[in-house]
């Protein structure tokens, strides 16, 4: 178990450096000077060649690289060209609507997808079943944004049910900025619940027509026991993969939908930073989200070691 | 022996298109959309770009079908135009995924030493949400029509790459690809004659869905105002541009935005309809 474990640290950290070498590639596909693109064609040129220094970008690539490694290892991505501040500054002040819209809309996609999914599996071929799978399809089909823009519009200008748009202003309690996230986390929660309710669904249907489920229901068990206690306890490791999956989507969706809803999130900050071409922002912004679903899908691996006795790899 | 397997898949693949009448609904929805696009110059009643100050914000019906935009143009035959991108990023995306995927999974799967430095890769690249890179990339590449597609590719090619790499981990290991490499047929022959061909029904599953996650994602680009030049009529750049109507004229959204999940999710029956019938394993849990 300790060599597994060894190994998927390893693998985690070559995963981690190679995440780190995209990156740095990306940037450097820009055509042209990346100093100049970032100070814009009225820059001078003394101002050019000091950023282009202060960057590193007079280096040779390979010395670029190994500079650009040494800071993330020790912590430092760089500063951002329009705020002038630390990259992880400003990527933390934007982070809270981002990470609270993440976790309702993961919250809200499982409340509805969980259920569908069992119920579905357990009248498997029925007209609910049909009818969940449908729907989980349209749900699937529907940009985020589209339908943030409709509901906005009906359930908050029109009926007021919820706050338009924004965070609240810069004095809002963080009950008020919370309120602000209802209905953006509903948008991305229903939109992205079709692939956990698929997910519920297919593993339900493996573990109910397994062996102690039929040996429940032969000692003359409630239903009730056996789905829920016997069967769904099983069935849920794999929907705790599906949901540690969606992180990536939602992350994409909430980049997405935060626009709708004139939220200052990560999303903003990195559309905003492509539009000004801050690209120590993109970087790190890039590092980060993608580091981050790295790290939580290596933790819920080790979840699984933890708590599934047939894990044993 | 390949050529016979090959056969029979693509048998099964016209049997499935005739029988399941999902996949076939999904294509023939699919297919009308796309024959609209194609022949936009002949259905469209205006000129997408044709302004006509005096019609500005008018109704669906009467004049125009679906309404006009705020200079006065057509929604209907702006959407159609419209289609021809957002199709086009879609096919593009699916073709050029495949290629690069294609590449990447054979490579990987059958030989050991590259399986695990392309498998790392793939890992990576899975780790960025699919909208972020791809913002990423179409801020380094620039925001034409190709580098969008360009940019989507290289966002989706993980996923064709993962889905071959294991299929080939699989047939390589085939008695039938052990006596080719016996009776010294070369490697590139048996990576494309005994290898690829009897993966492609997988593939084209998975190029349908990558066509409608792509749509799906050129959409969210468009809309954010980080995709093809604005200017260009795409269903996403049509909503971008309408949500500062919403409430006032509501179709300038619904119309592009009913186009998007119409061909979405087509693309989506007809790609689950297809792995259904190719697989009957999973037609039985999914």
């Amino acid at each position: 178990m300790l060599r597994y474990i060894l190994n998927r640290v390893l693998g985690m950290i070559i995963v981690l450096a190679i995440v780190v070498t995209v990156v740095f590639v990306i940037v450097r596909l820009a055509p042209g000077d990346p100093a100049a693109l970032m100070l814009g064609p009225d820059a001078m040129p003394e101002d050019v060649v000091e950023l282009r220094a202060r960057l590193g970008l007079d280096q040779p690539i390979i010395a670029q690289f190994l500079r650009f490694v040494g800071q993330i290892a020790s912590g430092d991505f760089g500063e951002s060209i329009f705020f002038d501040l630390p990259v992880l500054e400003v990527i933390g002040q934007r982070a809270e609507p981002t990470i609270f819209l993440t976790l309702f809309s993961i919250l809200i996609a499982t409340s509805i997808a969980v259920p569908i999914g069992i119920v579905s599996a357990y009248y498997r071929g029925g007209l609910f079943d049909q009818g969940s799978i449908s729907g989980a399809m349209l749900a699937a089909s529907i940009p985020s944004f589209w339908m943030g823009l409709i509901l906005q519009q009906y359930l908050a200008t029109d009926a007021g049910w919820f706050p338009v748009s924004g965070y609240g202003g810069p004095d809002a309690s963080f009950a008020d900025r919370m309120g602000h996230l209802v209905l953006p986390s509903i948008v991305l929660g229903v939109v992205n619940s079709a692939l956990i309710i698929r997910f519920t669904r297919a593993s339900m249907l493996d573990v109910l027509s397994d062996d102690y489920v039929r040996t429940a229901r032969s000692k003359g068990m409630s239903e009730r026991r056996v789905v829920l206690r016997h069967a769904f306890k099983n069935a849920l490791i794999p929907v705790v993969t599906v949901i540690g999956l969606t992180f990536a989507l939602l992350i994409s969706g909430a980049v997405v939908t935060e626009r709708v809803f004139n939220l200052p999130g990560i999303g903003s900050l990195v559309v905003g930073a492509v539009l000004r071409r801050d690209y120590p922002v993109i970087q790190g912004t890039l590092l980060v989200v993608a580091g981050l679903y790295v790290v939580i899908n290596f933790l819920i691996d080790m979840v699984y070691l933890a708590i599934d006795p047939r894990v044993r790899y | 022996m390949a050529a016979s397997v090959s056969a029979a898949m693509q048998v099964s693949l016209w049997q499935v298109l005739i029988q399941r009448r999902s996949v076939l609904i999904g294509l023939i929805i699919l297919a009308i959309i796309a024959l609209a696009a194609i022949f936009a110059p002949l259905i469209a009643p205006y000129e997408p770009n044709a302004m006509s100050i005096r019609d500005r914000l008018t109704p669906p019906g009467g004049q125009f079908l679906l309404g006009s935009d705020e200079f006065g143009r057509d929604v209907f035959s702006r959407a159609i135009y419209a289609g021809r991108v957002s199709l086009s990023v879609g096919l593009g995306t699916a073709v050029l995924a495949s290629l690069f995927g294609v590449l990447l999974g054979l490579l990987g799967g059958f030989f050991r030493r590259l399986d695990g430095p392309i498998s790392r890769l793939i890992d990576a690249m899975m780790a960025f949400p699919d909208i972020l890179l791809a913002i990423a990339l179409v801020a380094a590449l620039g925001g034409s029509l190709f580098n969008v597609i360009l940019a989507l590719s290289i966002v989706y090619a993980p996923r064709i790459a993962r889905v071959v790499r294991a299929s080939t981990l699989v047939i390589r290991e085939l008695p039938y690809v052990e006596a080719a490499k016996a009776l010294g047929v070369s490697t590139p022959n048996i990576l494309v004659h005994h290898i690829l061909r009897n993966i492609v029904s997988q593939l084209i599953v998975q190029a349908t869905f990558i066509f409608a996650y792509a749509m799906l994602a050129e959409a969210g680009l468009s809309f954010l105002g980080v995709g093809v030049d604005p200017s260009t009529p795409t269903w996403g750049t049509m909503i971008n541009a309408g949500r500062a109507f919403v409430g006032t004229a509501d179709w300038l959204i619904l119309v592009p935005g009913a186009a998007i999940v119409l061909c979405v999710l087509s693309l989506q029956i007809a790609g689950d309809g297809l792995r259904d019938a190719l697989d009957p394993r999973l037609a039985k849990e999914v």
